[in-house]
């Protein structure tokens, strides 16, 4: 396992995406209400895009007729079949237990902790001043 | 480094390692209205704007069952310089013909005018749309084949339109939709079987269009993923009418295939046929086989979107059953339900199975594609 | 072994004791038969109007499927005697409880105080004689699905005599199964512990086929599967299972070997379109599993037992078919009503377990 750093925390504004390369795996970064997620941007069904699914929140029913709204902007919908993935734990929506997709813990680190080592900084060259994006691979 | 999301493709081996494949079912869009305007005459461009173009459903524009995704489409298949999913020639070859090694790719265009009200106009479209499919897609990439877009609710003007394209080889497949109004064995439409039969070309039947039956024989269901599975049933009874109606004792050279509604509910129907039919066969004397021998000899169907049973090795069983030189590999590019050839069968299945599966029957079925 | 036939070929020899058969069809002789239970006004309509017969095309009377050869009487009609449905029905097979499936056209009416009166009139003959006159006999309540409020004043009705085991439906109707207008109806079989069955057989309110009326009778006999394949998605889609998780919906005369591929395609659709129907949180497969049962013949099944073994593999549960004749619908030859080949512990489940499973009420003690 090693420490990449892929972006600075600047580029993914709240509720934005960017899509890493991280050890030639295509990773797709989230920044949800501040907190950043990464996911593999592979569906686990047959390999669709996730970085480029529509984000929306969760619809939930214990009765026919009702649509229990809840967690807006924390689900992705895989751009070709509509999977739906928790974007917090990859989990899926309509078999939970056996459908999950690749999740990738992503931390936020200082300049200096950063420029202290021991990142792979193979990304973008890293300054003191700014703060980091980095994924564990 | 870091990569801007478009510019990274969807697979990982390069297109000459991965064996090349026949795409039976890929949808060209038009970018707007417009896009037919050079085939159509004033009268109906006039026509288009003040009445539109109504088929025997409800909406002045969508779907009687809205879809789940825009243009039921997948949503990274929107050409980078604007317009609708499939509505771009070199997008769809940067992004599907060329990474997945497409060698032939059959035409089908939807929202064509197929089904519309209005008959002239429905022949007015249809003929637009085959033009359109020559200057703007057959003649620019010579992997892709075009279909005989009818309006086949008028079966005369239908046979009209096959006969004009009779010399054109970039014209493989005559294409119909599956809602008709009524069931596609009717005598109502053999004069297009007649004309498909005498160019040589196979009749594709994709699913949809509206005949102005309800989408169940129980009535109209609520939802859009009871319509979309309902293709599979609305596919079954349309093959059982091809099949009982005699359409294949009459019309000896005649192919059909069955576009997008799935295919592993043909054993099932062929079982259920012949069981049925041997007890009632005093009622169809026409009839000198087996309906599942007319099944076996001159019916196809494009596998997707394909079936994923757990485990999936019970399609092997569906697929022994069928017949390994009926199923014509096909990814509906660009709409959500899209196949991917490298995904959509994982299966361990023999070079030949493959090879037939995902390019062989292709170059079998459609006309002047044997390779 | 009660009821067995001395000299029957080997292969019913094998069956277990007390066999259900889950679908046999005594007929209405004649509309003569229902006037007794007629009220008065309607009787007189009968009269006035020259109301002829309830039969519905989905049953040519003389058709070779409508009733097999050697059970069809020189006179009358097909299995319109309790003489001929002991003789032809339930005795040859050792058949212990037969569940009574009446296919008059009730359900074809477009006026529904019509339909109510002729539901009485059916159910109450099928109680005086048919149930009255052989202990084995079960049967369906007829109710006019035309008004779902009659409908269940007519399950409650019935419900009171425990012959009564299910509420009788046809697959094909004005509105797909599934539609909440017809809730009130599963609401009361529910509460009363009676299954719900649904039966080949068109109203012909709409085309017999989801593209148009065919033109022959074999493709409307053909194409009942697939509209039991569109019930089928209703029913699971609408969430007829959510809201009464403990009723039981039995598919009758449909076929079953379409049943995998049916399912493998809703739960691929399912998967990516669960948005639309947020209460279906289960696979369709686990909902078939619990709620939805088939009934044996026509078995739509390949010609050679090892593929039959096999598509009973791809149903991924023993427990979903049920032992039926189809009296006296021509599906088999003899008394082969059971496939060859099949592992006895499956024939029985088939023939004694699973329809005991299915039919609370065959356990109640009737008066």
């Amino acid at each position: 396992m090693s420490r990449h750093v892929v972006a600075t925390a600047q580029e993914i504004p709240p509720g934005g995406r960017k899509l890493v390369m991280v050890r030639g795996r295509p990773i797709a970064i989230f920044n949800l209400d501040g907190e950043y997620y990464g996911m593999l941007n592979r569906c686990p069904h047959q390999g669709g895009p996730m970085c480029e699914g529509l984000i929306t929140g969760l619809r939930e029913a214990k009765q026919p007729g009702e649509y229990v709204y809840s967690r807006k902007g924390e689900i992705l919908r895989c751009p070709w079949h509509g999977w739906e993935f928790d974007i917090k734990t990859g989990q899926s929506y309509c078999e939970p237990e056996r459908i999950r997709t690749r999740t990738y813990p992503v931390e936020v680190e200082a300049g200096t902790k950063v420029v202290a080592g021991p990142y792979v900084a193979e990304t973008i060259p890293v300054s003191v001043e700014e703060r980091y994006l980095v994924v564990e691979m | 480094m870091n990569v801007e999301v478009r510019s990274l493709p969807t697979q990982d081996a390069p297109a000459a390692s991965r064996i090349a494949v026949g795409d039976g079912d890929i949808h060209p869009a038009r970018s707007g209205a417009k896009d037919f305007h050079p085939w159509l005459s004033k009268r109906w461009v006039e026509h288009l704007e003040q009445y539109g173009s109504p088929s025997r459903q409800g909406w002045q524009a969508g779907p009687a069952y809205p879809k789940s995704q825009p243009n039921a489409s997948r949503r990274d298949a929107y050409p980078p310089e604007g317009g609708r999913p499939g509505s771009s020639l070199s997008f769809m070859q940067q992004q599907h013909l060329d990474p997945n090694n497409v060698e032939l790719g059959i035409l089908n265009p939807l929202g064509s005018g197929q089904g519309v009200q209005n008959p002239e106009l429905s022949a007015a479209l249809c003929h637009a749309t085959n033009e359109w499919q020559l200057a703007e897609w057959t003649s620019k990439d010579s992997r892709l084949k075009a279909s005989v877009v009818v309006p086949y609710e008028d079966a005369i003007a239908s046979a009209a339109e096959i006969r004009r394209y009779a010399d054109n080889p970039a014209f493989v497949q005559v294409l119909m939709l599956s809602r008709t109004a009524e069931p596609l064995g009717s005598r109502k439409y053999w004069p297009i079987y007649e004309a498909a039969a005498e160019v040589g070309m196979p009749v594709g039947v994709h699913a949809f269009g509206y005949g102005g039956n309800p989408v169940t024989p129980g009535g109209w269901p609520s939802y859009y993923i009871e319509e979309m599975t309902g293709h599979s049933q609305c596919q079954q009874a349309g093959l059982t009418s091809l099949i009982v109606e005699g359409v294949f004792e009459r019309f000896l050279g005649l192919k059909m295939v069955m576009i997008e509604a799935g295919f592993a509910w043909a054993p099932s129907l062929a079982w259920r046929l012949d069981k049925h039919w041997r007890t009632l066969r005093s009622e169809t004397p026409h009839l000198k086989r087996l309906p599942s021998e007319y099944m076996r000899e001159f019916v196809w169907w494009t596998t997707q979107p394909m079936e994923e049973p757990e485990p999936r090795e019970h399609l092997l069983d569906t697929m022994n059953w069928m017949g390994w030189d009926r199923l014509i590999f096909a990814t509906d590019y660009p709409h959500w339900d899209f196949d991917d050839p490298v995904h959509a069968l994982p299966l361990r299945i023999s070079e030949a199975q493959r090879r037939a599966f995902f390019l062989g029957n292709a170059r079998n079925v459609y006309r002047g594609c044997a390779g | 072994m009660a009821g067995r036939v001395p000299g029957s070929d080997d292969a019913m020899s094998q069956w277990p004791s007390g066999a259900i058969d889950c679908d046999i069809h005594p007929s209405v002789p004649s509309v003569e038969a229902l006037m007794p239970y007629l009220e008065d006004h309607w009787r007189e309509q009968v009269i006035i109007r020259g109301i002829d017969e309830l039969n519905t095309i989905s049953y040519p009377l003389n058709s070779p499927l409508t009733c097999r050869a050697d059970w069809r009487p020189k006179q009358g009609r097909a299995a319109s005697t309790i003489e001929m449905v002991r003789a032809q029905a339930l005795d040859p097979f050792g058949t212990s409880i037969a569940i009574a499936n009446c296919l008059y056209g009730v359900q074809l009416l477009f006026s529904e105080d019509m339909a109510a009166a002729f539901a009485r009139a059916v159910n109450d003959w099928m109680a005086k004689e048919w149930l009255d006159r052989d202990p084995r006999l079960r049967a369906s309540i007829v109710v006019p699905i035309q008004n779902a409020e009659m409908a269940v004043d007519e399950i409650e009705r019935c419900a009171q005599d425990k012959r009564f085991v299910q509420v009788l439906l046809l697959v094909m109707g004005d509105t797909p199964l599934g539609r909440r207008h017809h809730w009130p109806i599963y609401a009361a079989a529910e509460r009363h512990g009676l299954a719900v069955g649904v039966h080949a057989g068109s109203a012909y309110h709409n085309p017999p086929t989801p593209v148009g009326w065919p033109s022959y009778y074999t493709e409307d006999y053909v194409g009942q599967a697939q509209a039991f394949q569109t019930q089928l998605t209703s029913l699971i889609c609408e969430g007829v299972f959510n809201k009464f998780p403990n009723l039981k919906v039995v598919l009758l005369e449909s076929g079953f070997t379409w049943l995998p591929a049916h399912l493998w395609r809703l739960t691929k659709y399912w998967r990516g379109l669960r948005m639309e129907i947020p209460w279906v949180d289960r696979a369709p497969m686990d909902i078939v599993r619990s709620n939805v049962r088939l009934s044996l013949q026509p078995v739509d099944g390949p010609p050679d037992r090892e593929s039959l073994l096999r598509i009973m593999d791809h149903m991924q549960s023993d427990e979903l078919l049920l032992f039926s004749t189809d009296y006296p619908h021509y599906q088999f030859d003899g008394t082969a009503a059971i496939p060859e080949g099949l592992p006895a512990e499956l024939v029985r489940k088939i023939m004694v377990d699973n329809p005991r499973a299915t039919y609370a009420r065959l356990m109640e003690p009737v008066a």
